[in-house]
C-alpha cells in the first residue's frame, strides 16, 4: 500500500516537471555568422582633432572615422544584429550599459541596449563634453559634463536607433542601438555576429548599419542547435 | 574723505596710464603685412584719447581736491551760461575727438578690409559652426566642390555640404582643422557660418572679421613669419565658445607644397 503511494508521488513529481520542461523550453540554441560587403566602400578619413591638443595627442596616427569600418575579407565592423520577431522579449536587466567619452570618441561607436536597460554615459576627458543623441520617438535631451563630473544615468523607453553627437567637438559621433530584444550582437572587427541562449523557435533576425540600412532574414532553429547565417551589405564609394 | 578719493584717483590715473606708456599687456609680435598701420593707427588713437583721459582725470581729481568738500566753491562761475553750456561743450569735444578718430581709422580700415585680394591669392574656404573652424583646399584639380547647404553633417564629416558622387570637383577637396599657409603669399579666406555668428581672430595677424550665417565673406592677408598662431572666436557663440579656436601654421613654400601633396595622397 505504502510503495504504491510512493509510485503514484513519483510519477505525478515526473509528470509535473515535464510539464515544466515544455512550459519552458532550454535556451541553449544559438545564430551565428558575418557581415560582409559587395562594391567599393567610402575611404574612412582621419579624424582631425587639432583644435584639442589633450584629444590628439591621444591618437598617434590618428583615428579614422568609423561610419563605415571594413576589415579582412571585406567584412564590416559595428554592425548591429538582432532579434526583430519571435522573441517575446522580457523585462529589461537592471545591470546599466556603458557609454564613454574618451579621447574626445565615443566608445564603442555603437552601443546596444534593451529598451528601459539604465544606461551610464562617463567623461574620461580632461575637457568638457555635451553629449547630444538625437531621437525621433524618444524625448531629446542634450547635457553638458565638464571633467570630473559624475556619470549621467539615464535610460531610454522606446526602441530605436539614436544617433549621437557632441554640441562641442563636430567629430564625435556615434549611436544608441535601443532594441526590444534583449538578444543583440555588434558584429566585430572580422564582422562575426554571435546570438546565444536562444530556445528553439522561429525567428527574424535583423542586422542595422547606420549608413546602409538594415536587412533581415527567417531562421528556424531546433533546440541545442547552431545556424549560420551571413548579411551581405552594398556598399557605394561615397559617404556622403 | 573728498580728499582721499581726489588723491586715489590720480594714483589710478598715473598707474594706468604708466601701463599703457610702457606697454605692459600690448599686443603680441605682428606677423601681418597690414600690421604696422594697424598698430600705428592703434597708438594714434592710444595718445589722442590717452591725453584726454589723463587731463580729465587729473583735472577731476584737481577740482575734487580743492572743491569737493565747498558748496560754495562747486558752482560753475567762470563758464558762460554755466553747468548746462559747459557740460553740452564736454560732449562737442569729446564727440569731435570720436569722430576725427573714426575717419581717421576707417581709412586705414578699409585699405585692409576693403581692398581687393591679390589676384594670386592663395585660396582656402573656412566653415564655422558650433564649436570649430573647419578650412578647406581645392586640392590638385585647384577646382573648389560646390557647396551644398542641405548636405552638410557633421556626423559624417560633411562639414562643407558636398557631394563628391556627382560633383567630380569636391572629390579631391581638402578639408582640415588647421590653417596651413606658405609665408609671404596673400591668402583669400572665404568664410562661411554654419549655425550663427563666428568671428575669426588672429591677433598676431592683426585681422579680425566676424562670420555671419548666410552671407560669403572674403577676408586676405598675407603673413610674414613662419610659426603657429591661435585662431580663436571672438563672438559669444555658445556654451562651447571657449573652445572654439583652431591654429594657423605659417610655412615656407616648399613646406606647404608638401604638406598639400601629403594630405592629397589619400
Amino acid at each position: 500500500m505504502r510503495t504504491k503511494y510512493i509510485s503514484v508521488l513519483a510519477m505525478v513529481v515526473l509528470a509535473g516537471s515535464a510539464l515544466v520542461v515544455a512550459a519552458t523550453p532550454p535556451a541553449d540554441s544559438s545564430i551565428e555568422g558575418k557581415i560582409t560587403y559587395t562594391g567599393t566602400p567610402p575611404k574612412m578619413k582621419p579624424i582631425d582633432m587639432a583644435k584639442e591638443p589633450v584629444c590628439a595627442k591621444q591618437h598617434n596616427p590618428p583615428e579614422d572615422a568609423q561610419n563605415v569600418v571594413t576589415g579582412a575579407g571585406n567584412s564590416l565592423e559595428y554592425v548591429v544584429v538582432y532579434i526583430s520577431a519571435g522573441d517575446p522579449g522580457g523585462a529589461p536587466p537592471s545591470q546599466a550599459v556603458k557609454y564613454d567619452q574618451k579621447g574626445c570618441m565615443y566608445i564603442p561607436h555603437v552601443l546596444a541596449m534593451q529598451a528601459g536597460q539604465p544606461l551610464q554615459v562617463l567623461n574620461d576627458d580632461p575637457v568638457a563634453h555635451n553629449i547630444h543623441p538625437l531621437p525621433k520617438s524618444n524625448p531629446e535631451w542634450n547635457k553638458s559634463q565638464p571633467p570630473g563630473t559624475a556619470p549621467i544615468d539615464t535610460k531610454w523607453d522606446k526602441p530605436e536607433f539614436i544617433e549621437v553627437k557632441c554640441n562641442i567637438h563636430p567629430w564625435m559621433h556615434g549611436y544608441f542601438a535601443v532594441l526590444k530584444t534583449s538578444h543583440y550582437a555588434i558584429s566585430d572587427a572580422n564582422g562575426a555576429f554571435s546570438l546565444k541562449g536562444l530556445p528553439a523557435g522561429k525567428y527574424t533576425v535583423t542586422a542595422w548599419q547606420e549608413k546602409y540600412g538594415t536587412q533581415s532574414q527567417d531562421v528556424t532553429i531546433g533546440a541545442g542547435e547552431t545556424k549560420q547565417i551571413n548579411f551581405v551589405f552594398k556598399v557605394t564609394p561615397y559617404l556622403y | 574723505m573728498g580728499r582721499l578719493f581726489a588723491v586715489v584717483l590720480t594714483i589710478i590715473t598715473i598707474i594706468s596710464a604708466a601701463l599703457v606708456i610702457m606697454h605692459v599687456w600690448w599686443m603680441p609680435v605682428d606677423i601681418s603685412t597690414v600690421g604696422p598701420r594697424i598698430d600705428s593707427q592703434l597708438d594714434e588713437t592710444m595718445w589722442a584719447t590717452g591725453i584726454l583721459f589723463i587731463v580729465s582725470q587729473l583735472l577731476l581729481g584737481y577740482f575734487v581736491f580743492t572743491s569737493g568738500e565747498n558748496k560754495e566753491k562747486r558752482a560753475v562761475k567762470y563758464f558762460p551760461g554755466g553747468a548746462t553750456p559747459l557740460v553740452l561743450f564736454a560732449i562737442a569735444l569729446v564727440g569731435a575727438e570720436i569722430l576725427v578718430l573714426s575717419f581717421v581709422g576707417s581709412r586705414v580700415w578699409a585699405a585692409v578690409y576693403m581692398s581687393p585680394a591679390d589676384p594670386g591669392s592663395l585660396q582656402v574656404d573656412l566653415a564655422a559652426e558650433q564649436f570649430a573652424f573647419y578650412f578647406r583646399y581645392a586640392g590638385p584639380d585647384g577646382q573648389f566642390g560646390t557647396i551644398h547647404p542641405d548636405k552638410v553633417q557633421d556626423g559624417n564629416g560633411n562639414y562643407f555640404g558636398l557631394d563628391p558622387e556627382n560633383d567630380v570637383a569636391a572629390r579631391d577637396d581638402i578639408i582640415v582643422g588647421t590653417l596651413t599657409i606658405p609665408v609671404n603669399r596673400p591668402v583669400l579666406l572665404t568664410m562661411h557660418s554654419k549655425d550663427m555668428i563666428h568671428s575669426f581672430y588672429v591677433p598676431e595677424l592683426r585681422i579680425q572679421q566676424d562670420i555671419v550665417p548666410g552671407l560669403t565673406i572674403p577676408l586676405h592677408f598675407t603673413a610674414t613669419q613662419t610659426g603657429k598662431y591661435e585662431i580663436v572666436c571672438t563672438q559669444l557663440c555658445g556654451l562651447g565658445h571657449y573652445s572654439m579656436r583652431a591654429f594657423l601654421e605659417v610655412v615656407s613654400q616648399d613646406q606647404f607644397d608638401q604638406w598639400l601633396k601629403s594630405q592629397s595622397g589619400d
